[in-house]
């Protein structure tokens, strides 16, 4: 075991926090047995700190220090707070499912609603059977606690050929203060289907908590599916998160995800376009200020030929945040006709800002088109005079600008009742400047 | 009543000087032309009154309505009355026109303390402006003169100008590149806005414009200052003999 590591926690030994947890997660004995490996395993690699290749701009050592024990059960103060912020958060028409402090809140969700369109249950009741869910091809410490940890979560699947009717909306809520939640779903789209995911992040009156959430999809040929996450945490909340994503042929897979929130997040996404014909946009804004650090990594590996996979990247940072954005695209031996595209952009507004870019092109292949662009640069004084010149005063010149350039990436999001949804949440990111 | 006094004005960009005692007194209600040669300082004298960054001035003073100007942020002058078409418009992607003119209108609008104009009242009053000025509806939905043609962008600040309904209007070469029919309905579109309370500089090389744009005064620059005023035939006087004997007396 790691000695360094169990002397960082603050007198609190690192085995304490699975021990103390054990009794109150999910699964049968059996299941017990793989979270104590999965324990085991981040015990033995201790939080990713900067020597890692992979967390090297995320040092979770240096920002986070250590993970804190797990929350108590929401009560019913906790659970009134979960339904005003369900209110405030809700998408206009969407399928909610309320996971409140990573256990899912039934009396806040619509699972009546969905049962007509899509499988519904559970990771609690998932986990009863098998542990299947707790593996993943890749693992880190992160993930490993995820998987030793995850107290629930929900786990759709969505059979061939449906096509939903609504956006299904997982809205996470942390009501806890200075604690930590894990959760862990699952989402199998059949063939064929078409379904659009959103997943919000939101705090209700809690602070300085920690999420660890882990999402595993897998995308059936022909399928097209829309995925869009919105993390909002609190200004001083940890939210680590892991995308498996998994995607067959001729799929249109379209993911947007924006970071608003959290004092130190990191989006890691590890998608695999395993069929051939398929296209893959994964599109994401960083909107970061104070002293925020946000990270998103996203591996794309194209294991198969003839797939297109587009990024298009936008980190607005002020003050003294810190912007991380990795892109690895892997094109494998066989993948030839691989056409790989990511663009990145960042807008810095303040000179203490910063903003990490680490493109990473792994290609193995010879037939491919493969490429990335990244720029980094302050507002444009000359857009900015003619703003003001015509009666915008500073913030609120820069805030159209911001708008416009962030829009690049929004205007990915095909459905126009979404986008303004994102709209909405960048706006308020931006009254919140000044 | 003086509306715009610039007193003895010296500025410099970037430790040169390019203004030496600029001296320009516009009354309510006048049109003021402004000629002179490429780099006599026309367009420095347009943004320093606009209030863009970048110009040190270290002598004399600007005041509209009696008030110092220089003492303002440009969008308070936005507010207070003080529009300057511009040369070479920007193009501004991803923000919408129609967006951008009505984030504009209300806040010069708020800094005035007027209400803000409600959706339908600003639509009928773009599309009113837009109509006049030649305008299709369909342009104010791309992004601020992006895609636009050199005549249409001069045309978008001609509609702001009409929207803004600003007190001092101060058209920096409105006629550079436009054709003869553009030329003439942005100058229509100037001179519906001329009133007993409202004031324009005008700016630029051709006497054509001042056929449309009818002037009560003509001012010759040259080489940071305004060397000659007279009425409106000094330009034809300049177009007839160029700008050679006023370089001497700069
Ligand atoms: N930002 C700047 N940096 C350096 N020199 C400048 C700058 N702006 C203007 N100048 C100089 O100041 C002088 C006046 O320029 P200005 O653009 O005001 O002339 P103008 O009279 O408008 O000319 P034109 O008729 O060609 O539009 C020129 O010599 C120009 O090179
Ligand atoms: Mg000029």
């Amino acid at each position: 075991m790691n000695v360094a590591v169990a002397k960082t926690g603050k007198g609190r030994a690192v085995s304490d926090l699975f021990t103390s947890a054990e009794g109150r997660l999910p699964g049968s004995p059996g299941i017990t047995a793989v979270r104590r490996e999965a324990f085991e395993t981040y015990e033995r690699l201790g939080l990713p700190h900067r020597r890692i290749e992979e967390w090297k701009y995320t040092d979770l050592r240096a920002l986070v220090g250590e993970v804190l024990p797990l929350a108590a059960a929401p009560d019913a103060a906790a659970l009134k707070r979960a339904a005003d912020a369900v209110k405030a958060h809700a998408i206009d028409g969407a399928h909610k499912l309320v996971l409140v402090d990573s256990v899912l809140a039934a009396d806040l969700s619509d699972v009546k609603a969905l049962a007509s369109e899509a499988g519904f249950k559970t990771l609690r009741e998932t986990l009863e059977k098998d542990a299947d869910l707790l593996k993943t091809a890749t693992v880190d410490a992160v993930i490993a606690l995820n998987a030793a940890m995850a107290t629930d979560g929900v786990v759709l699947s969505i059979a061939d050929g449906v096509q939903l009717s609504a956006p299904i909306q997982i809205i996470h809520i942390a009501t806890a203060a200075s604690a930590s939640a894990f959760s862990r779903s699952q989402v199998a789209v059949g063939k064929g289907a078409r379904a659009t995911i959103v997943e919000t992040f939101v705090a209700a009156g809690a602070s300085a908590y920690q999420v660890n959430d882990a999402v595993i999809v897998s995308v059936g040929d022909n399928a097209d599916v829309a995925h869009i996450r919105l993390m909002d945490d609190a200004p001083d909340a940890v939210n680590v998160t892991s995308h498996f994503v998994t995607i067959g042929a001729n799929v249109k897979y379209n993911f947007f995800n924006m970071t608003t929130g959290a004092a130190v997040s990191r989006l890691q996404g590890f998608i695999t376009l395993a069929g051939e014909g398929s296209e893959l946009s994964a599109n994401g804004v960083n909107l970061l200020q104070k002293t925020e650090h946000g990270d998103t990594t996203l591996v794309v590996d194209h294991a198969v030929p003839n797939c297109v996979s587009r990024e298009v990247f936008r980190a607005v940072i002020d003050d003294r945040a810190h912007s991380v954005f990795q892109g690895r695209i892997i094109v494998r031996p066989d993948a030839q006709k691989t056409d790989g595209k990511m663009m990145t952009r960042a807008l810095l507004l303040s000179d203490e800002a910063e903003a990490d870019n680490k493109p990473e092109l792994e290609i193995f292949a010879d037939d491919v088109s493969c490429g990335h662009g990244a720029t980094a640069g302050a507002l444009d004084d000359s857009l900015l005079f003619y703003l003001k010149a015509r009666g915008l005063p500073e913030k609120q010149a820069q805030a159209l600008l911001i708008q416009a350039f962030v829009g690049e990436a929004i205007e990915q999001i095909a459905d126009d009742n979404l986008r303004e949804h994102v709209i909405g949440i960048a706006e308020r990111w931006l009254e919140r400047r000044s | 009543m003086a509306l715009l006094e610039v007193k003895d004005l010296q500025v410099r960009v970037e430790e040169r000087e390019i203004l030496h005692g600029l001296t320009l007194t516009v009354n309510e209600g006048e049109i003021h032309a402004i000629m002179g040669p490429n780099g006599s300082g026309k367009s420095t004298l347009s943004h320093v009154i606009a209030g863009k960054p970048g110009y040190e001035v270290t002598g004399g003073q600007i005041l509209f309505k009696g008030e110092d100007l220089l003492e303002m942020a440009a969008e308070e002058r936005a507010a207070k009355g003080v529009f300057l078409a511009f040369q070479y418009p920007v193009e501004i992607p991803g923000v919408a026109t129609m967006n951008f003119l009505r984030t504009a209108l209300n806040a010069q609008r708020k800094a005035r303390g007027e209400e803000e104009f409600s959706t339908p009242d600003f639509l009928r009053k773009v599309r009113e402006v837009s109509k006049s000025l030649n305008i299709p509806q369909d342009m104010l939905k791309r992004g601020v003169n992006v895609g636009f043609s050199g005549g249409e962008k001069k045309r978008n600040e001609v509609l702001q100008m009409a929207l803004f309904e600003p007190s001092l209007c101060i058209l920096d070469e409105m006629d550079s590149g436009l054709d003869i029919d553009a030329l003439r309905i942005a100058a229509d579109g100037v001179n519906a806005l001329r009133s007993p309370k409202r004031s324009m500089v005008v700016i630029t090389h051709y006497q054509r414009l001042l056929n449309y744009i009818v002037p009560d005064v003509v001012h010759v620059m040259s080489k940071g200052r305004v060397v000659k005023s007279g009425g409106k035939e000094l330009a034809l006087e300049l177009e007839a003999s160029g700008y050679a004997q006023f370089e001497d007396a700069a």
